[in-house]
């Protein structure tokens, strides 16, 4: 029962979350529309459902200030759709406002504390209340409609009738008749059909009998198109359009219906309309209406996925079994038949793989609707007009992942609004357009996706940023002097690089540029900027598509086998002990010019002094170096022992001494027990299905570790 | 329990499955068939025998009003009990409600105990008395 309950307030999160996010889609696009100067009210219309919708089931699970929030929310779109208060940019602000304040109190529900002012909130939404006008106008009088099927609509289906009529706009009844078993595509169809030109007012289905599979709908719609126009436009023969007249004297007298006597009184004139129905129509057919969706827990993916990991390692195992039965000729027929199976086992579990990683992946446009708001409501803010620009939305990455770009990316562009764009004075003086540009670009590259944030702004001043790490003692005079321009813009990922007021400033969430590139780092990403004084600045990161399935390098230290991620990996190349040197009591090796302090991984986890038990044995067909065919300009015969791992994440990077490669594998990461969880350098262990298990470097938390300590030399990870 | 099966008509699925939760743990109905949007429940009309619809109101497209509209012209369910669960407050789409053949009106948010307690008195009115839905054995 206990699991019951907690099913179903999952359920009940996961559709509130939903909403929440439908709603940020819909009010950019509302704001999108305000400021061309148009309004759909299919759109607000849409809005106001959510909010209902949330309204009732944040009641239902006793959120009461969830439902109370939900609820004037309600009340402002409910007369927002009715026309009695203009869709401003003011307007939009509290619209906006709400969403923010419907996700933290959804955040509350969670059990995460908020800070909200709920009081502030329900002023700012009564005194917009307050300006509401009464519409009253009885233009409808002039149509030629049945008093009957008027009585049946909804005030909102009223209101929007009423302005048809008050704008000219022809009334067009569309009657059809729907399978039922395909009714929700059909009619989704026949909307995209119209939408362009024609509103849909209402539908009214027919409760003529008719055989049992089959609904006949009549259909009220608003446009400006001539009689002829709209049944051209209409693909399907079978649906019959005609007229609605008017009464004389009215505004559109001209048009004449074309079949006399079925105007729009025609369903229950025919007595095939249930008297007094009624019927409130919404634009929203929500994906779930339409689509056959399920919600699934991740991390029941998760156990799917270590069960193909386990199969993996079945997979291996019967391999081995197939080898060694090989030698022996008498079985050779059973062989070929064993080999054909095993291969089609093989083909299935990749395909089983794939199949679970696709479930996995979502679509980048939800993280991109909350940017969207952001852009807003910064741009509001620091009074400075800009356009976001957007391009990949439907890129998809790992859910986890995208759970977690969610603050980095709301900072980087929070930081471009504020800082990154000019003023609109400044940039009239210099001649650029008012309207500053936000490019956010998304696409998939190989095994990684790639997000791209540019601006068209002032550019990152590398002058600043050495005066700002001066200023903060991050850095010496000297040390800047010998900085590059690229370098010296990379401070700004340093930690104590963004004052505390700034951090609360621009993103509200206390995250500096160096908790972006750290977290980024911890989905096994990297961030990296660009940017032209005078032209603008681009923030790219570069992140896997899964955190379920790793491609690693598999690699040995005293017998010890570790595997460690290859999108930390940037190359690997023979260790001569003769190059080391020593520079501020940190190893250090020189690679292409550039010094590059290594660790040596025996002493990290401290193999070398024998505490270490070895999990696993060394495999035979480890490369030491003196096997290894690859030349390195590094290798002098007899003096190399082992290899370096450049591992590099961002800017940061440490050459790993090891002793062997073994190659790459795919691996699946599995979390240590409790009782490991905490020993640092290590994220996890996976399997290697060959009965080895292995543990996995945490490359982001060595590099921290490392790079942050003074002197390298000795360095070993606290356990 | 009360009833062999209902049907419950709602596009929220937390909804549906609040509903679903209080009818089984109130032991209220043995079965619960769900519909999650006007057009899911029309199609089930032809097909499905239930004793009871619960229905709610603000839905796309096809409205709950509607449902219960098309619920009463079907001839097998024209004396199906029908329980109206909405957030709806207006008294106008209540007694709409009512006019198109609903028992009765439950408003939103309640909980399993005043669900149970409205189905009971929608059994108890005299037009459900000697009429059960067409769920039940034997019909």
């Amino acid at each position: 029962m206990t699991d019951d309950a907690d099913r179903i307030r999952e359920e009940f999160f996961a559709e509130s979350q939903e909403i929440v996010e439908a709603l940020s889609r819909d009010l950019l696009l509302l704001d999108h529309g305000q400021k061309e100067g148009r309004t759909d009210p299919d759109l607000v219309n849409s809005v106001f459902r959510g909010v209902h919708t949330l309204k009732g089931v944040a009641g239902m699970f006793g959120y009461s200030e969830l439902s109370e929030s939900s609820h004037a929310l309600e009340d402002l779109l409910d007369q927002v759709r009715l026309g009695r208060i203009a869709l401003t940019q003011t307007a939009l602000d509290v619209l906006f406002e709400g969403v923010e304040v419907l996700q933290r109190l959804l955040g509350a529900a969670r059990g995460e504390s908020h800070d909200v002012d709920l009081e502030g909130y329900a002023r700012r939404i009564r005194n917009l209340l307050n300006s509401a006008v009464e519409r009253d106008s009885d233009s409808l009088a002039s149509l030629d409609l049945d008093p009957g099927v008027l009585s049946v609509l909804t005030e909102y289906e009223e209101h929007r009738l009423r302005t048809s009529v008050e704008q000219n706009i022809p009334l067009y009844q569309l009657r059809a008749k729907f399978a039922l078993a395909t009714i929700d595509t059909e009619l989704e169809s026949l909307k995209q059909q119209v939408k362009s030109f024609a509103e849909i007012i209402t539908y009214l289905p027919s409760t003529e009998p008719t055989d049992d599979d089959a609904l006949e709908l009549v259909i009220l719609c608003a446009s400006r198109r001539t009689l002829a126009q709209f049944r051209e436009t209409l693909s399907s023969s079978a649906i019959v359009v005609d007229l609605v007249a008017r009464r004389a004297g009215s505004v559109v007298p001209s048009i004449v219906p074309s079949r006399p006597g079925e105007l729009f009184d025609l369903p229950s004139a025919r007595g095939s309309m249930f008297p007094g129905a009624q019927l409130a129509k919404d634009a929203d057919v929500t994906p779930r209406a339409i689509a056959k969706t399920v919600r699934v827990d991740i991390e029941k993916l998760d156990h799917l996925m270590n069960v193909v990991g386990e199969l993996g390692i079945v997979k291996s195992s019967v391999s081995r079994i197939i080898e060694t039965l090989s030698e022996r000729p008498e079985l050779k027929p059973l062989l070929a038949e064993l080999h054909r199976a095993q291969r089609a086992f093989e083909r299935n579990l990749a395909s089983l793989q794939e199949g679970i990683l696709d479930v996995r992946m979502v679509p980048l446009s939800q993280t991109f609707d909350r940017l969207g708001r952001a852009v807003r409501q910064a741009s509001r803010e620091r009074d400075k007009e800009v356009r976001l620009a957007v391009t990949g939305a439907d890129t998809e990455v790992d859910k986890l992942i995208v759970e977690e770009l969610v603050d980095p990316l709301l900072h980087i562009i929070r930081n471009a609004v504020d800082h990154g764009l000019e003023t609109t004075e400044a940039r009239q003086r210099i001649g650029k357009p008012i309207t500053g540009t936000i490019a956010l670009n998304a696409y998939q590259k190989g095994n990684h996706v790639v997000i791209e944030i540019e601006d068209d702004g002032a550019g990152i001043d590398p002058n600043k940023v050495a005066a700002r790490a001066l200023e903060r003692a991050i850095l010496t005079e000297d040390e800047i002097a010998d900085m590059t321009v690229e370098e010296i813009r990379q401070l700004i990922f340093l930690p104590g690089f963004s004052t505390a007021r700034e951090v609360t400033d621009l993103s509200g969430r206390g995250v500096g540029m160096d908790v972006v590139r750290t977290n980024i780092g911890r989905l096994g990403g990297v961030v990296d900027v660009q940017s032209e004084v005078g032209v603008g600045t681009k923030f790219t990161l570069t992140l896997p598509i899964t955190l379920a399935i790793v491609n690693a390098l598999v690699l040995t230290v005293r017998g010890q086998v570790f595997a460690i991620p290859l999108s930390v990996v940037q190359e690997a190349l023979f260790f001569d002990e003769r190059g080391v040197r020593q520079v501020e009591g940190r190893e250090v090796i020189t690679l292409r010019g550039e010094s590059l302090p290594i660790a040596r991984v025996a002493q990290l986890f401290r193999l070398d002094s024998g505490h270490a038990t070895s999990m696993s044995k060394p495999s035979p067909n480890a490369i030491t170096p003196q096997q290894a065919r690859r030349e390195s300009t590094k290798t002098r015969a007899g003096s190399t022992r082992g290899f370096v791992v450049v591992a590099s994440l961002g800017q940061r990077r440490l050459g790993l001494v090891v002793d062997a490669l073994e190659g790459q594998r795919d691996i699946i990461t599995k979390p240590l027990g409790k009782s490991l969880a905490s020993v640092k350098g290590i994220s996890g262990a996976t399997d290697l299905g060959d009965q080895r298990v292995i543990l996995v470097l945490d490359a982001p938390s060595i590099l921290n570790e490392i790079l942050a300590q003074d002197g390298g030399h000795h360095a070993r990870l606290p356990s | 329990m009360k009833l062999n099966r209902v049907l419950v008509v709602d596009d929220s699925s937390a909804m549906r499955a609040f509903v679903r939760a209080a009818l089984e743990s109130r032991e209220i109905s043995g079965d619960v068939i769900e519909a999650s949007s006007g057009f899911e429940a029309l199609r089930l009309l032809p097909r499905e025998r239930f004793d009871m619809a619960l229905v709610d109101i603000n839905m796309p497209d096809i409205h709950g009003l509607d449902v219960i509209r098309l619920i009463r012209a079907n001839e097998a369910h024209k004396h199906t009990p029908i329980l109206v669960i909405s957030s709806e407050a207006s008294a106008r789409d209540r007694e709409k409600g009512l006019a198109l053949g609903a028992d009765d009106w439950l408003q939103k948010p309640f909980a399993p105990e005043d669900l149970e307690r409205a189905v009971l008195k929608v059994l108890a009115s005299p037009r459900n008395l000697g009429n059960p839905g067409t769920g039940s054995p034997g019909t």
